[in-house]
């Protein structure tokens, strides 16, 4: 009898495992191979060469690379450019989630979420689009404002210091939508007996915000923001790609490390260059993934990725 | 009484940044839908409006009948999100399923064949390497697709709803003699049907939104998707601008190229779809979200 159930449990393991097989071909193949492939990195990569034939030659990639002038500025435009995305859009969004919560009808909720949700929806190269209608030097709603004003039009395309700005702006107004569903999800989720009792004590709906609301939800924001903290070598390319149109004049404060090896892939054709700055993006990526995902589990377990 | 003025007050407050936060929001779509309904000549006289000063259909007239190739590249986009959707949700879901059966002795070895690569990955130029030098993946359909098939947040989430179907109607089902696969497709995935579709959704716009996939990979114009023959619009008449210096080649390139108008008309034609089906999907949007929110 036993051995009857183990046999059909080892059917059973043959077939389900099966099931997985699929997948994980298609994550060796598109995940794994990729990271053999950073070799390429300690190489003087020539395509006559080839992978395995091109010669070795150790560090020599990445000595160019934060020897040259780009290392300081695509690493400051990077980690400078994504701490702004993370804190502005997590004030933005959780002030629309605790306005949220101060609505009591469930249809303007829902008009709202609607509306402030959409942008999360479109690509970027859309986005890159709307922006221009603004921006456009001739045509551009932002250089007719001025004009009204009686002021000079602005060449926003040719000057990079309106730029951390105009990123920073457009990320929250693509992203604020979705983070505040979440944060709004969290904060209904707070039991209504605590502002029962704080109501009864005759608090104001001001304190129950910073007294119950805001500490309610506290793990979930330290959470959230760390997880977004520990991608922080990584950018949204398409947002630095599309948006900035690939303007040179404007690589001074939008030239990200992602932009950057893009460029040394297609344009500049560097590919050892690219690969290097790709594996020092992924080690150090690494590192910060697995700290903060060290700080996130003493926070809260549960929210831990692993 | 003075409470009572507070909270007229303090709603009032409310509704206002409701309505600044949802005109931001929508303000730059209605642009662009304006302009691309704007008679050519009108842009260049007096710039960009958000109502036309001077209606015209021209520009979408142009799009349909004009060298851009538009309708093709709707229908490479459409046969990519919706065979990628499918492909992805069901080699997805057979791996998520098979990682929450206890009979799998591997699957704690395959969870973390899994969750690695979320962690540290090859980055782009090895994997262009491998997929032009290698699989010769260039210039095929099938690149489109490939890219995006596997996520670990997706298995991540769907584990957690298959965890909760019950037990006993697996069990019940293999009393009745159903092998694994049909328990799978016939009691398993139909009860799943809901969680899904809200990931559907999302792996669909992910499809439908991808511009970099066929930038990186495909040549052949009668391969180009939606949005990246939504970029090159953008690209090439940036690029005259570059070289000329100034905008005032604006009529030079009016007359190789889209017009403005033209440009918007693709602009809006990119999102059209996203834009009808989103009032009935939103829902499931939201819904999307909180699943994979919720561990046990």
């Amino acid at each position: 009898m036993n051995k009857r159930i183990s046999r059909t449990g080892r059917k059973k393991n043959r077939t389900l495992t099966a099931m997985a097989f699929p997948a994980a071909l298609l994550l060796f193949l598109f995940s794994y191979v990729p990271i053999v492939g950073l070799v390429i990195a300690f190489k003087d990569f020539r395509y006559d060469k080839g992978f395995l034939g091109s010669d070795w030659i150790g560090f020599k990639n990445f000595e160019f690379f934060f020897k040259s002038n780009d290392a300081w500025v695509v690493l400051r435009n990077t980690i400078g450019l994504n701490f702004l995305f993370i804190a502005m859009t997590l004030l933005v969004s959780v002030m629309v989630a605790l306005i949220m919560n101060e609505v009591r009808s469930r249809n303007m909720i829902k008009i709202v979420q609607t509306i402030m949700f959409f942008p999360y929806f479109m690509s970027w190269v859309v986005v890159g689009y709307l922006l221009y209608a603004y921006l456009h030097h001739d045509y551009g709603i932002l250089n007719q404002i001025l004009a009204f004003f009686g002021l000079h039009s602005v060449s926003w395309y040719a000057n990079s210091q309106y730029w951390p700005f105009i990123l920073t702006f457009m990320f929250v107004w693509k992203n604020a939508g979705y983070y505040s569903v979440i944060y709004y999800a969290g904060i209904i989720g707070i039991d209504d007996t605590y502002y029962e009792a704080a109501a009864l004590d005759g608090a104001s709906r001001w304190q129950m915000v910073w007294r119950i609301t805001l500490p309610m939800i506290k793990s979930l924001l330290i959470v959230m923001t760390i997880l977004q903290i520990g991608r922080i070598m990584y950018s949204d390319f398409g947002l630095f790609y599309n948006l900035t149109r690939d303007q040179g004049a404007l690589y001074a404060t939008t030239d990200v490390l992602d932009t950057y090896i893009y460029r040394a892939l297609r344009v500049t054709g560097d590919i050892g260059i690219g690969s290097a700055v790709g594996c020092f993006q992924a080690v150090v990526g690494f590192i910060l993934i697995m700290g903060s995902n060290l700080i996130v589990r003493k926070i809260d377990r549960d929210s831990a990725l692993f | 009484m003075t409470k009572k003025k507070n909270h007229i007050l303090s709603k009032s407050i409310v509704h206002i940044i409701f309505i600044a936060a949802s005109l931001i929001c929508i303000l730059p779509l209605i642009l662009v839908i304006g302009v691309s309904f704007t008679d050519e000549n009108s842009l260049m006289m007096s710039g960009y409006h958000f109502i036309p000063k001077v209606f015209s259909l021209d520009a979408y007239k142009y799009v349909f009948t004009g060298a851009t190739s538009v309708i093709r590249a709707y229908a490479v986009t459409i046969f990519v999100t919706a065979a990628g959707t499918f492909l992805h949700l069901l080699f997805m879901s057979m791996l998520a399923y098979a990682l929450t059966r206890e009979e799998v002795t591997a699957r704690n070895k395959i969870s973390l064949f899994v969750y690695i690569p979320v962690l540290f990955s090859g980055g782009l130029v090895p994997y262009y390497m491998l997929m032009t030098r290698y699989l010769h993946l260039k210039n095929t359909i099938w690149v489109l697709i490939l890219v995006q098939l596997v996520s670990a947040t997706n298995v991540l989430i769907m584990k957690n709803f298959f965890r909760n179907i019950p037990q006993s109607l697996i069990e019940s089902a293999r009393i009745d003699g159903s092998g694994e696969f049909r328990t799978f497709f016939s009691i398993v995935l139909p009860l799943s049907t809901p969680s899904l579709a809200s990931i559907g959704l999302f792996v669909a716009i992910a499809y439908w939104n991808d511009w970099m996939t066929c930038s990186l990979y495909i040549e052949t114009p009668k391969l180009h998707t939606l949005q990246y023959l939504l970029q090159s619009l953008m690209n090439n008449i940036g690029y005259l601008q570059a070289n000329a210096g100034a905008s005032h080649s604006m009529e030079q390139a009016i007359l190789t190229l889209p017009s403005e108008g033209a440009r918007m008309a693709t602009c809006v034609l990119a999102i059209g779809p996203i834009i009808f089906l989103y009032p009935f999907l939103q829902k499931y949007f939201a819904k999307g979200l909180t699943i994979g929110a919720v561990k046990e």
